[in-house]
């Protein structure tokens, strides 16, 4: 082994790998859309006496449980003719909706009480003391909050490759043993996924400074 | 279900790695989270990068990718080869350590500013400081958000079993191909993960309140073990002064 990293062998590989990374970025960007809107839904919908109580819990069992071995079970369970790579994104959706719901939540319970009082002496219908009144302020307060969970995802997208989605780390899997050479292969998945988050951290702090100055 | 019955032996098999894997995490993240949650905190700009090195690069890696390179990639780059369950709780805590070590790092600086003066004024040693006044504040502050990243790192060791360790998740795929019983199989490994998940929840929190009660504030909503049970209200972060 001559170096750490052989530069023209990674460049080589290169294309193959970014591939992969386009994969995993399509998962975590279609998972993250799913996971804000649902997890606005659920959000909302949680106030509903005892349907919210059993969505809570369902909720809650979500989250204290693996990822992979939900992903497993949804691919085992459903239907032949969904692609791994539409299961994966919903499971994944699913999965971080679960955190986004409460990360909204507590947006939510942060909207002082003279903001609902006040919709009511308006006499505004419910839809729009939501997305009039609630919701605009609850967000806003919770963009950096969401903002980590789009970090999140995106590291826990190398999971798909249990059911079988051929995402950068599946690509570098491949690649690696056809040429027996995971040196380079998994070195290079490792600083790729560091040229994605880091920039991403940055930019949610830049985020949070904005907003939670607020 | 008869054979979810039968196959019991194996499930707590599966679990007990899994619980090993979480213990042997813990303790591996925890140290490298005081380690360099404290460094984060040093007045020198050296020590401080030191940290953020470590942070962002542990934080920005999944701990899968991880877990691969020790499996796969280091016993080629150096001939050395770690054995899987040790490959596979280094990279864990590797991981989880990044976390709280940003956990530990703000929790530090949280610590209101008089007390630091004030141990200045008594001229304490930064030893003294850390170990007397500055740590039981911030221990107390931690540990809600330990809590949570304890329940993560029992779910991050689910991965274990895409690199062949037969841990609960391992044992729940193994039975499904074996028996084709999906739904029985998964429910059992579902409700055992969410079993232990409550354990470590409980435990964080029988901690948080010895934290809290050794700088003289009590619960909030008052004592006894089903208290421990209910999830803190939000916004009492910690409970009146005494």
């Amino acid at each position: 082994m001559s170096g750490f990293l052989d530069f023209e062998y990674t460049g080589q590989i290169m294309p193959d790998l970014l591939g992969g990374l386009q994969i995993t970025v399509q998962a975590t960007v279609i998972g993250y859309a799913i996971a804000l809107t649902l997890g606005l839904l659920i959000a909302v919908v949680r106030r509903v006496p005892v349907f919210g109580s059993l969505l809570h819990f369902l909720m809650e069992f979500i989250r204290t449980t693996p990822l992979v071995i939900q992903l497993v079970f949804v691919f085992a369970m459903a239907p032949a003719n969904f692609s791994p790579f539409t299961i994966g994104v919903v499971v994944l959706g699913i999965h971080y909706a679960a955190y986004t719901a409460e990360v909204y939540r507590s947006g939510i319970e942060g909207v002082a009480k003279g903001q609902w009082e006040a919709s009511r002496a308006l006499s505004l219908p419910t839809s729009r003391t939501w997305g009039a009144v609630v919701l605009p302020q609850a967000i806003r307060k919770v963009i950096p909050a969401l903002g980590n969970y789009l970090i999140a995802m995106f590291k826990d997208t190398p999971l798909l490759f249990a059911i079988g989605v051929v995402e950068l780390l599946a690509v570098a899997q491949q690649v690696g043993s056809r040429d027996f050479r995971y040196v380079d292969t998994f070195t290079v998945v490792g600083l790729l996924f560091l040229v994605v988050s880091i920039p991403s951290a940055i930019l949610i702090r830049r985020l949070e400074k904005r907003y939670v100055a607020v | 279900m008869e054979f979810v019955i039968s196959q019991w032996p194996r499930f707590l098999d599966g679990a007990w790695l899994t619980i090993q894997l979480t213990l042997g995490g813990i303790v591996l993240s925890f140290v490298l989270a005081m380690f360099f949650g404290i460094l984060g905190t040093v007045g020198h700009w050296l020590p401080r990068a030191v940290a953020t090195v470590y942070v962002e690069v542990f934080r920005g890696i999944a701990a899968l990718v991880v877990m691969y390179w020790f499996i796969y990639a280091l016993p080629l780059a150096t001939g050395f080869q770690l054995d899987d369950m040790f490959a596979a709780i280094l990279a864990l805590g590797l991981n989880l350590g990044a976390y709280g070590a940003e956990v530990v790092r703000s929790s530090i600086n949280a610590v209101p500013k008089a007390q630091i003066e004030a141990t200045v004024s008594l001229n304490m040693s930064w030893l003294q400081r850390t170990r007397l006044v500055v740590l039981p504040q911030a221990w107390a502050q931690m540990l809600p958000t330990f809590g949570n990243l304890v329940v993560e790192l029992m779910k991050a060791t689910a991965v274990v079993y895409l690199v062949g360790l037969h841990d609960l998740s391992w044992v729940a795929d193994d039975l499904r191909r074996l028996s084709g019983d999906t739904i029985p199989v998964f429910l059992v490994a579902f409700a055992l993960y969410y079993l232990v998940a409550q354990v470590l929840i409980f435990c964080v929190r029988l901690l948080e309140r010895r934290a809290n009660h050794k700088l003289g504030r009590t619960p909030p909503s008052g004592g006894g073990l089903i208290g421990l049970l209910r999830p803190p209200t939000v916004g009492t972060k910690v409970g009146m002064a005494k």
